[in-house]
């Protein structure tokens, strides 16, 4: 974070030197518009970005076959971000002042998220980031296109508690997403009467799970809030199988396990436990059956789709949808021209929120089958509003504070 | 009472994960002083070779596929140990920085080859049926894998303390390491005993790899996860003796259950670190020192 900030600020200085004055991205040159598409295709986190690098690639080929944007075709420049926020900055520096990219598809993990921001917002750039995230965030130079807290884990504690699992134990990696999500956990289950027996985290990719698995298993919760990340979900699955659990006894929902993850923890570890997303590979619609054929053809018949992967598909079709209705590749007139967009899209119709840089999103909660996929077991019914300062919710209030409270105030004023 | 007994089972079991993965190092770390940061990507290997059974030739008995992977990825860390100290290290000794570039180097294309290979995604092991349960003993909950784990342990131990000790090439393996010039002017062939132990080490890192697979992710990330715990074990136990490293990882391992079952497992980690910077304050040549010309570094 704060190489990110250190980064961030000499960003701004190079930026100010090479460019006195203006728009230096959306550069369009001939008949190409260059885009930037920055994900980890190294390091730990290569393991879920591979795939969402591919889904942008897989849009952005889809656009170009069918004409382009704007009549021109769209050139993507692949970065890797290595796994290293601090690289994500760097290099989302480079794509947007050297190679004058017109918008970035990238990142994944908050860090990276919160690394690039300052640096998008120095060089008056765009990002679309594809990942759920713990909210608290709204920054005129990014659109989010996964879910904020409203939109999983709330609707994913309105279920718990509508199924009676109001016993809860919280385990998560030790960063920002999972310590922000359990802290609005933690103020929902006060106001709705859910009891929290316990709170723990692991180091990221930490594999030493048996103590926790012990408190866990000690404390005898009804269900256990998971929002490990990465390899610790495999010892942690691993344990609970071994010890004997299954989910008619402590029954668990994961946040960060998608199709893409399944696999890797073993389906026999997974079997009947719940996750939270706003797509799965088995949503129905004509749209997402073309996507997820697309997506098969493009890269592998065992290749799943998840929701990620459809929230980056996503993300360059609303670029697309955005440039058009701007008639412009400029950052100002594309970001204006974005809010309330309707977009048919494998998860469903998606609109762009009007101001907060959201997008309404169906909640969905899903049950992990025996091929390894995701079957729904309860959505929301219609679209939820992002709300990333959680302003709608009494107990959440006090939450926003600082920075994010600044930026969801100037998003509300910007809506008049 | 209960909590006490359960938190020494999870040191134990915590302790032979850090022994397995730290053995192989006693041999090429800690008798043949080479830092060699590629080992947890033995351990990778070791890990995928179950992987590659079940899916593969014993498809049909996913049971077994974990038993024949034991010598299988033995021999198959243990070739690309070979290959590694005949080809890249056995031109470097008495470089240990040179060799710590090296072989991470060769790590980082361990690592990318298993991502072509198997992809980036984590791969599962199915765990055999007689090994799927749990015992409860006083209230503590023992898994058939954990308690396999420790077994697989024993046995490797015993292993090595029989090549060690018992067998001519034990023998003839520690004489070059205590004493190099000595054992070359009696006639030994220091070059080939460099590459047998240089293949044990390798070896006994691929047999980690099966272990922690039953238990753990497999993936090309396998190895980093592990690599760091490996080295502790052995600098803490004391370079080259595997007593000492059984006595680094016994107490590594309590001493994080414990802190971590009364704070919480980040603080156990720092816990273990803590200790070890103490320790190493105290006791710089590690539980047990070993006093020798043949191995001054």
């Amino acid at each position: 974070m704060a190489a990110g900030l250190i980064l961030g600020a000499c960003g701004g200085g190079d930026d100010d030197a090479a460019t006195p004055a203006g728009d230096v991205s959306g550069e369009v040159t001939g008949d190409t518009v260059k885009v930037g598409v920055l994900q980890s295709l190294s390091g730990t986190m290569s393991i879920s970005e591979v795939a969402v690098k591919n889904s942008e690639l897989l849009a952005i080929k889809e656009i170009n076959a069918a004409g382009g944007v704007l009549g021109k075709k769209i050139k993507p420049i692949v970065e890797d971000g290595e796994s290293k926020p601090e690289v994500f900055a760097q290099k989302i520096e480079k794509l947007i002042t050297s190679d004058k990219v017109a918008v970035v598809f990238g990142g994944w993990t908050s860090a990276s998220r919160k690394a690039m921001k300052p640096v998008v917002e120095g060089a008056n750039g765009l990002l679309f980031y594809p990942v759920q995230y713990e909210g608290l965030e709204v920054s005129p130079n990014i659109f989010y296109t996964g879910a904020t807290t409203n939109q999983q884990i709330v609707p994913a504690l309105d279920y718990m508690k509508e199924q009676g699992l109001t016993r809860v134990y919280l385990v998560g990696s030790d960063y920002v997403f999972p310590r922000t999500a359990n802290k609005e956990i933690k103020a929902y289950a006060k106001a709705n009467g859910l009891e929290i027996l316990g709170e723990d985290y692991l180091q990221l990719g930490d594999t030493n799970v048996q103590g926790i698995v012990q408190k866990v298993l000690a404390a005898k919760p009804q269900v256990v809030f998971n929002t490990l990340n990465g390899d610790s979900n495999v010892s942690f699955f691993k344990e609970l199988k071994a010890k004997g659990n299954t989910p008619d006894k402590i029954q668990t929902v994961s946040v960060s396990i998608a199709e893409e993850e399944v696999g890797g923890v073993g389906v026999d570890n997974l079997l009947g436990h719940l996750v939270a997303w706003n797509y799965y590979q088995t949503t129905g619609g004509e749209k997402n059956a073309k996507f997820v054929e697309a997506f098969k053809a493009e890269y592998g018949a065992e290749k799943n789709t998840a929701d990620p992967i459809e929230a980056g598909y996503n993300s360059v079709y609303i670029w697309k949808a955005a440039v058009e209705k701007a008639g412009s590749f400029d950052v100002k007139k594309v970001t204006a021209a974005a809010g309330g967009l309707e977009l048919d899209t494998p998860e469903g119709l998606l609109t762009v929120h009007p101001t907060n840089h959201h997008v309404f999103k169906t909640a969905r909660i899903g049950k992990i089958n025996a091929q390894g996929l995701i079957d729904e077991v309860w959505n929301s019914g219609k679209p939820v509003a992002p709300d990333p300062c959680l302003d709608t919710y009494t107990w959440a209030a006090g939450l926003a504070t600082g920075e994010a409270r600044a930026e969801c105030d100037a998003a509300a004023k910007a809506a008049g | 009472m209960e909590t006490t007994l359960s938190n020494l089972y999870i040191g134990v079991t915590l302790a032979s994960i850090l022994l397995l993965v730290g053995l192989g190092l006693t041999f090429t770390f800690g008798q043949m002083g080479v830092i060699n940061m590629a080992h947890g990507e033995f351990i990778m290997a070791g890990a995928y070779v179950p992987y590659v059974l079940q899916t593969s030739v014993l498809s049909g008995a996913r049971g077994g596929a974990v038993l024949v992977a034991f010598p299988l990825a033995f021999l198959v860390a243990g070739v690309m140990g070979l290959v590694l100290e005949r080809v890249l290290l056995r031109r470097m000794y008495g470089r240990p920085l040179d060799t710590l570039l090296v072989t991470f180097g060769v790590s980082l294309m361990l690592q990318q080859a298993a991502k072509d290979l198997f992809s980036a995604n984590n791969k599962d092991v199915v765990t055999p049926t007689y090994l799927r349960g749990q015992w409860d003993l006083f209230g503590v909950t023992l898994t058939h894998t954990r308690l396999f784990v420790l077994l697989v342990v024993v046995l490797t131990m015993v292993g090595v303390w029989v090549f060690m000790s018992r067998l001519a090439a034990g023998r003839r393996m520690r004489a070059v390491m205590q004493n190099r010039e000595l054992a070359a002017v009696s006639g030994l062939p220091t070059s080939r005993v460099d590459a047998t132990t240089f293949f044990l080490g390798s070896g006994l890192a691929g047999i980690a790899g099966v272990a922690v697979s039953l238990i753990g992710p497999i993936g090309t990330a396998t190895g980093t996860a592990y690599i760091l715990s490996a080295f502790l074990v052995v600098i803490v136990g004391g370079l080259g003796k595997l007593r000492g490293v059984v006595l680094a990882a016994l107490l590594l391992g309590t001493l994080n259950a414990f802190v971590e079952h009364a704070t919480s497992s980040t603080l156990g980690r720092a816990a273990v670190f803590a200790f070890v910077i103490l320790f190493l304050q105290f006791r710089p040549n590690g539980i047990v020192s070993f006093r020798t010309r043949g191995l001054a570094v």
